[in-house]
Formats: structure tokens, sequence, C-alpha cells
């Protein structure tokens, strides 16, 4: 009796665990399809994405959108997918499309885009081409995102300088920056400009000044002149402050998200940033007066004048997904306006379409939002190579940059260590791409950067 | 016990027995498949798996290719990997060996048989519970250039390290006249004259203002200099020795009074004591910390993916984990990685064959 009992005890959470496993999903209570979409933010990032998800959940009653901020986004979508069980839509970063696309992990959006009147004319052309790869769509875009030089105004009027008037060649802003930076014997107080805060785009220095990272074929240009000239202009402020003050003072900075900013709290007076650096000095330092114009340019290349760094958050429907069709009603209302202008709203961005309406213009909190929404629109725009090698490259020329800001390695010889470790891994990936076939048949090769009339 | 002490009866009941036996077999099997499943499927499928793939150029997202050895020979000719490779045995050299001299020494300060010893145990201890991300986040702000809690404390104790260093030939000159003029016992002329010369010195040195010139020197921005980041890092590993020291402890206290008694009686000295008589009790032990420090320092991960992102500045922090593990998930090289990761085998089994084949002769196994 007791054996039974006992045989029983260990039998029954076998059974259990078995049943759980073999058993159906129940059909949801509400008769709706549910799907889950995965996505990286939190906060009130979130929460402005949350509201889009209610308010489609809200207008129609066939289709119910889980949402789940999962961190790291990109990479467990990748192992969800390569595991066979991804989510219906993934929120991901305009920097994944390409590689994910390569490796057939996201399901092309043409056919749906074409049967329900989504195309290029819809968004602002450096968008629309951040989501299209070989000649497909594979992404349509949530939010985007410019860069533009920030002041602080306060610096300014201390340093003698007009507070409303910005630097707007390069030349100007090492001037300016000499007259800000404050110095306390050999101690930093504070720096007028630095080029590793917040060090964000360490790789792409040589885009300000003409340069490009490969040249949209087969040839990594790392160190083209125009790249060795800007890195050249960068290691110029290590050389006139000194390695090591700036390390100390560098050292003393806190987190990005915290009042301890260093633009935020002062200790640096113009710093390369985003769209949404409004955000986080109105979190930290809402009495804070500062400035946004377009990054300067050199004063011998006017024609590069309004450059700004392009980027975007994506959504895409992996591939695997289980409900593709209601994934894709999902991606289809946020792009409307609606939808688009409430997510961008909340999130206090500029929007990714082709028009802004008056009224999101009129509510919008941002007070430079035409500024980076027209950086978009007419500026001269760059963004990360869509080559399969970049993330490897990206962290070269990051490491380029430590050799040559940190230990005043000469930027020449560095770059041309990056483009000699890097030219046969673009040449492996080249070959891989034709053995597939893709050369003939599409261009995968879109320039890096264009320029637009 | 039943059958040896009854063999005969073996031939009666062998039927029985033996469909006994396979129950058992079977039930014992039972018992254990969690654990076989769990080997096979997480363990064993994996390791073997990850060796197949190091031939293969594997994205994780496309079917595996086969392409030989051409992982290895890149890996051969790939400078940031032995850059990383050059950092984790510059780490695992500095660290291992100090790890064990403080480890060893904490036990045996503690095994004097001071009273409390299990509130300094515990207190020891302790630190190695603390998750190893909170614990580099707290090191990241003990370690901070400018607002860190060591670079506050280091300039005073360098100051007076530096000035009591420096006026040591002067107070031993001082002390020295004192007893000659006490007359008590005459120093030797030449102590005398040498230890005046030294206090010369370093009067003309104070007059030249070197003592304060060193105790000026400012600390290092530890994780922000290339060359200070592995040293931070490895006097942060001391955090965690308390692991060790619980061991040694342990070890420690089963060393036999009767030898040390027996030694002291035959006039050995507490070093040669330590020397001829703990260290040979303890050396099983001390084999295994040293191996498990070698298996534990090649795969240093957590601390520097979290201190040092990207191992920078300019590489200094890059362990051969971190490379590792961006190989695998940020460039999508499963293959390489995996390559890499049998390269990490092949280097901590061939160091740990080479420390027990040292280890041969001099470790001392108590019966």
């Amino acid at each position: 009796m007791f054996e039974r009992l006992r045989t029983l005890l260990f039998a029954l959470p076998l059974v259990l665990l078995a049943g759980w496993a073999l058993a159906p999903e129940p059909p949801p209570r509400d008769g709706r399809l549910h799907i889950q979409y995965w996505e990286k933010w939190t906060s009130f990032e979130g929460d402005a994405m949350r509201a889009v998800v209610d308010r489609f959940n809200r207008i129609q009653d066939r289709i119910y959108v889980e949402y789940l901020a999962v961190s790291q986004v990109d990479q467990k979508m990748l192992l969800a997918t390569a595991g066979g069980n991804p989510p219906d839509v993934a929120g991901l970063w305009a920097f994944n499309v390409h590689v994910f696309a390569d490796n057939g992990s996201l399901r092309p959006l043409d056919d749906l885009c074409a049967r329900d009147g989504i195309g290029p004319e819809d968004y602002l052309p450096c968008y629309w081409e951040l989501a299209r790869h070989r000649g497909r769509t594979w992404v349509l875009p949530t939010t985007p995102a410019t860069v533009a030089l920030h002041w602080n105004k306060k610096h300014f009027r201390e340093a003698g300088l007009d507070p409303e008037r910005p630097p707007r060649t390069l030349e100007e802003l090492v001037e300016f920056a000499d007259r800000l930076t404050v110095r306390d014997g050999d101690r930093i107080r504070r720096m007028g400009f630095m080029p590793s805060e917040p060090g964000w785009w360490n790789w792409g220095w040589g885009y300000w000044f003409g340069g490009e990272l490969w040249d949209g074929k087969s040839r990594i240009t790392a160190d083209s002149p125009e790249n060795i000239r800007a890195f050249e202009w960068v290691q110029g402020f290590a050389k006139r402050y000194g390695t090591k003050e700036l390390s100390v003072f560098q050292s003393g900075f806190g987190n990005f998200d915290s009042p301890q900013n260093a633009f935020i709290s002062g200790q640096v007076s113009m710093v390369l940033q985003g769209v949404w650096m409004n955000n986080f000095i109105r979190t930290h330092n809402p009495t804070m007066e500062w400035g946004a114009a377009p990054f300067p340019h050199p004063a011998d290349r006017p024609d590069l004048a309004r450059s700004t760094v392009v980027d975007m958050d994506v959504l895409a429907i992996p591939t695997g997904a289980r409900h593709p069709e209601a994934a894709w009603e999902f991606i289809k209302f946020v792009q409307s306006h609606e939808g688009m202008e409430l997510l961008c709203l909340g999130q206090r961005k500029h929007s990714p379409l082709s028009s802004m309406t008056p009224e999101f213009v009129r509510r919008h909190p941002h007070p430079y939002l035409q500024l980076f929404y027209d950086l978009a629109k007419s500026g001269r725009t760059f963004h990360t190579p869509r080559i399969g090698i970049w993330r490897e490259y990206q962290d070269e020329m990051k490491n380029a940059f430590e050799e040559i800001w940190t230990n005043g390695k000469d930027p020449a010889a560095m770059l041309r260590r990056v483009r000699e470790r890097m030219q046969p891994k673009l040449d492996a990936e080249l070959e891989r791409a034709r053995r597939r076939g893709w050369l003939q048949a599409h261009s995968l090769l879109a320039p890096a950067a264009h320029a637009l009339p | 016990m039943t059958i040896a002490a009854f063999p005969r009866s073996d031939r009666h009941t062998a039927p029985r027995r033996s469909v006994q036996r396979r129950r058992s077999l079977v039930l014992g099997l039972l018992f254990l498949s969690p654990w076989i499943v769990g080997f096979f499927a997480f363990l064993a499928f994996p390791i073997a798996a990850s060796l197949y793939f190091s031939f293969t150029e594997f994205s994780v997202l496309q079917p595996p290719q086969f392409i030989g050895l051409a992982n290895y020979r890149e890996l051969l000719r790939d400078e940031v990997f032995w850059k990383a490779l050059g950092n984790t045995v510059v780490y695992a050299s500095l660290a291992l060996p100090l790890g064990i001299v403080v480890a060893l020494s904490l036990a045996m300060l503690l095994n004097t048989g001071v009273p409390g010893l299990a509130i300094y145990r515990t207190i020891f201890f302790l630190p190695s519970l603390v998750p190893t991300v909170a614990l580099a986040i707290l090191w990241l702000w003990l370690f901070n250039g400018s607002y860190g809690v060591l670079n506050y404390f280091l300039p005073g104790l360098v100051r007076a390290l530096c000035w009591g260093l420096w006026s040591l030939p002067g107070v031993a000159l001082v002390w020295l006249l004192a007893q000659a003029a006490t007359a008590r016992r005459k120093p030797a002329g030449q102590t005398l004259l040498l230890v005046g010369g030294l206090a010369a010195l370093s009067a003309a040195g104070w007059a030249a203002g070197i003592p304060n010139a060193l105790a000026a020197v400012t600390p290092p921005s530890w994780l922000s200099d290339p060359r200070w980041v592995k040293p931070a890092m490895v006097l942060m590993s001391l955090w965690g020795v308390g692991h060790a020291m619980v061991i040694y402890l342990a070890a420690l206290q089963d060393v036999p009074t009767h030898l040390l008694e027996a030694a002291e009686l035959d006039g050995a000295n507490p070093w040669q004591r330590i020397r001829h008589v703990t260290l040979p009790m303890l050396s099983p032990v001390i084999l295994f910390n040293l191996i498990m420090g070698i298996i534990g320092t090649f795969n240093f991960f957590a601390i520097p993916f979290v201190m040092a992102p990207g191992g920078q500045p300019a590489r200094s922090a890059y362990f051969l984990a971190v490379n590792l593990y961006d190989n695998a998930y940020l460039y999508l090289r499963m293959g390489y990685a995996c390559a890499m990761a049998w390269i990490l085998f092949v280097i901590v089994f061939a160091l740990t064959m080479l420390a027990l084949r040292i280890s041969r002769g001099r470790v001392h196994y108590a019966e």
C-alpha cells in the first residue's frame, strides 16, 4: 500500500510535466488572436509604445497584441528564431536589418506594403532607405533619430560668447571649446568639447569630414585622407589638454541617464547628441539653458553643412512567426499618422513619416523638433555601413579611437591597421554573398551615406 | 554483506537475485535519469556539437558549412585573439599566485588561535558571496579615478609610507647614538657609519623635497588607464579570496599537532615548521586550489564584461572569454567562437596537466 503510494508520488510530477508539455495552448477567452510583440523599451519609452498597443487593441476586436519588454532584444530574437519559436513582431534596431535579412530570419514585407499601399512616398527618404536592403523592404520604422550639437548657453555667457550663436565650422568649435574650458592648475574643471563624450559615434568622425568607411562596393576605406584628417582633429584635443588629465577628468563622469551626465551636470559645454537628449535634460536638470544646432562642418567643406547621423528603431516579422498577417495589421497601424504620432509624441522624437500633422507639431514638447526633422529631411545623412562584418568593424574603429585618444598612437597607422584587418573579412563576406547569388540579383551595395538635393 | 557471509546460498537464489538486480539497476537508472538526461542534453551533446561547429562557418541562423581547419588557421593570425590571450595570461599569472599567497596567509593567521575565529572566518568569507555583477558595479565606483574611495585614501597612504620609510635611517641613527651615549653596548663603527651615511642621504633628499614629490604622485585613474586596468582587476580578484581561505583553514586544522610538536622539539623554528610540516600537509589542497584557479582565471568573463565593455581602454582589458562571446553573439561567428573555445580548453587542459606533472612527488597525500 505504502509502496504504491510512493510510486504514485513519484509518477505524479512526471505525468503533470508531460501533460504540461504536450497540452495544446487553450484558446484565449476573448476569442481574439493573441500575438507576441517583443520590444526593447522600458520606462517612458515603453509607456509610449504601450499606449500605441492599447489603442490598437481597443480599436478592433480581432487581434490582441501582447507587449513584452525584452532586454537585448536582438540577441534574444536571434536565438528564438534559430530555435523556431520567434515572436510575431520584434522591435529591433536599424543596424540589425541587413544582418538578420541576410541570414534569412526576417520576412520581407514588400508584398504586404504593395497590397496596402505603403511606399517610399510615406517616409522621409533616409528612413525608408534604412528599412531596405538588397532591393527589398524588411522592416518598417518606429521612432527615428538624428543627432546635432547641443550647447550650454550659460557656459557660453560665462565665457563671453554669444549664447545664441553656436559654432558653425569645426575650426570655430575648437576655438569656442578652448574658451569654454576651465582649468585649475593641471586639473580640468570643465571641457568646452570632448570628442570622447558620449563616445557613441567614435567610429564615425570621418563622416563629418566627408569620409566613408567603405566605398559601397568592395573596399574598406578606414584610412582615407578624410578619415585620417578627422582622427587627427580628434587627437588635437588630447594633445592640447593632456591625455592623462583628460582621462582623470573623464573618469569622474556619471552614467548617461543620471544627473551626473557630463553635459547635464555642466562638466562638458558642447556635446554631440541625439533627439532624445531633451528627455534626459528635462528629467535631470529641467532649468538648464541649452540649445541645439546642426553639427559644425570643416571650414573648407561647406558642402558638408547640416550633416547628421540617422538611426531608427524598427518593427520586423521574424521568419517562422506564427501569425504574420496579424503582425502586419499591427505594424500597419503603427505606420499610420495616428499610431506613429502617438508613439513619437510619447517618446518626444520627430516622426519618420514624410509629413507631420499640425496637431503633432503643436503638442510636441521638444523645443528643437523642427531642427531634428529638417536634418533628416534635407541634411546630408549617414548611417552605419550595412555590411555583415559591421559590428566587428565598429569594434575595430572604437579600438582605434581609444589608441589614438588615450595612447597617443598615430591616426594614419592605426586606421591603416583597421583597414588591413577588415579588408579580408569584407572579401570573405562578399565571397559568401557571391556564392549565394546576391551580388548579381540586387545592389547589395547601397552607398553608406548619401547626399540629398 | 549477506552475499559475502553466505556464499553458498548464491546458487539457490540466483534467478530471483538477477531479477532483483535488474530491478534495482532500472530503479537506480530511473533515479539517476534527471542527471543522465541533463548531462547528455546540456553537456555531452553541446560539447560534441561545439567541436563540430569549430570546423564550420556558422552564424547560428544559417545551417553550418564545413570549412575544415580554416577557423583555426585564422585564429593563428588573429592579432585580437593573441592580444586577448596575452591579457588573459598576464591576468592569470598575477591573480593566481597572489590569490594563493593571500588566501594561505590569511588562513594561517586565522589558524594561530585568535579568539573569535568564527567571526573572522565569516567576515573574510562574506565578500565572496556578493553576486559578480553587483561586485563589478561596486568596484567601478571604488576605482573611479576622480571620486573613487580608493583614490581618496591612496594619497594619504602613500604620503604616510613615504615619510615613514624616508625617516627610517634618521630614527635608526638616533637610536644607535642613544645606545652609544648610554654606553650600555657600543655599536660597531661600521654600522654607525652605514646608518649615518644613509641618514645623511635621506636628510639631503628631504631637503631636496624627494619624499614630498613621491607623495604628490597622482594616483592612477585605474580603469581608464591602459597600464592600470589589469592590475586593478588583479587587486579586485582578492575580494573573492575568502572562498579559498576557508578551504585552507579547514586543511590547516587537519595538520596533525603531533608532527608540529615533534618538529618543535627537534628545534625547528616557526618558518621551518611551516616549510617542512604545514606546507607539505597542505599540498593537496594547494594543488586543488591551483587547478581551480587556472580554470577560473582563464575563464575570466563577467567582471571585464561589465567593467570594461569592449575591453576598453584600447583592448587592455579584453580577455579571451569576452572575445569569444563577442564572436559568438555580436559578430555571429559561432564556428570561430567554438574554435576559440577549444583552444581555450586545450590551454587549460595542458596547464592542468603541467600542474599535476610538476606536483608529482611534491604533493603529499596523508595516509
